[in-house]
């Protein structure tokens, strides 16, 4: 009989172990963001048309050209995307190269964009069914990601650049060789 | 009144007027919303899109969501699966991009194991125990 309680008492530890578990987990923030498995590895092949007309097509080429540079995800239609623009143009000013791709947008929609919140970017492509978006493991607008000057991707800031955070993406560029 | 009337009215007109705010306006892909021509190839894709993850609204599969992102992966979806893709490599490929997170279907990892061993564990240890009554009570 004794023997019985003892395990008992193991069932009703090991119970409560459990029950605490899920409580602790389910008052833990959630983390909303997915990172992208891509980092680390190499930028994959695309060639996207180019998405406004003030600036040339986007290809994966053109982003191993021997410089680090950034890689910005935005949309027209994306609101922290406006928010971002004053630090992508005050990294622009550091002399970080930028391009972008813009998601699911129309010509005039990116022209007027760019025109109201400043164009920092060298060339923009166009992805219209978010296919780049996808094979780059990036799940919203606007990401930017760090490229270094084989191609490899090094770094992704997920969601829009603070004011605060523009010198921690020089110190990722700086990383990355720039 | 006539002011009444007219600011209702403004009121009213507003959402047609205004901009959708951060939702764009393009039209789904291709193969979001259209299913494939062959039925045998649109079931395939349809087990596989009820297992993949919608990115933007995160306790949904793709299969179950309206956000245009999920949208664009039934795409991916089914554009691979009629060039004669295996599901399986394209989950592999999106885990490749995004992690484990992506897919709904859980496999055997060193960080998943547990999941899979202890029902065996539990089964086990209980039928011991009930043998051992069992043979006590005789």
């Amino acid at each position: 009989m004794r023997k019985v309680r003892i395990g008992l008492w193991v069932l009703v530890g090991i119970a409560t172990f459990l029950f605490g578990l899920f409580a602790y987990q389910l008052s833990q923030p959630k983390e909303e963001f997915v990172k992208s498995a891509m980092v680390g590895q190499e930028i994959p092949a695309f060639d996207l048309p180019a998405a406004s007309g003030s600036r040339p097509a986007l290809s994966s080429a053109d982003l191993a050209d021997g410089k680090p540079k950034l890689l910005n995800i935005f949309a027209s239609w994306c609101v922290p995307c406006a928010a971002e623009a004053p630090q992508l143009a005050e990294l622009e000013r550091a002399g970080v190269p930028i391009v972008g791709v813009a998601i699911r947008d129309r010509e005039e929609d990116v022209d007027r964009f760019l025109a109201t919140y400043g164009n920092p970017f060298t060339r923009i492509g166009r992805d219209d069914i978010s296919e780049v978006q996808l094979s780059l493991g990036s799940s919203g607008v606007p990401e930017t990601f760090v490229i270094d000057g084989k191609g490899r991707i090094t770094y992704q800031h997920i969601g829009d650049i603070r004011p605060e955070q523009v010198s921690m993406i020089l110190e990722e560029l700086r990383k990355a060789g720039a | 009144m006539k002011r009444l009337i007219a600011l209702l009215a403004l009121v009213l007109a507003l959402p047609l007027a205004a901009p959708v705010l951060g939702q764009d306006t393009m039209p789904p892909a291709p193969y979001a919303y259209q299913q494939l021509e062959d039925p045998a190839l649109e079931a395939k894709a349809q087990e596989l899109m009820f297992t993949l993850r919608c990115l933007k609204c995160q306790s949904q599969s793709i299969a179950d969501s309206d956000a245009p992102m999920a949208g664009d992966m039934r795409h991916q979806v089914r554009t691979r699966i009629a060039a004669g893709e295996d599901p399986e490599a394209i989950r592999a490929w999106l885990v490749s991009r995004y992690g484990d997170y992506v897919s709904y279907k859980p496999h055997l990892s060193s960080s998943t194991w547990p999941l899979f061993a202890i029902p065996v564990i539990v089964v086990l240890v209980a039928g011991f125990a009930i043998v051992r009554r069992m043979r006590a009570r005789k």
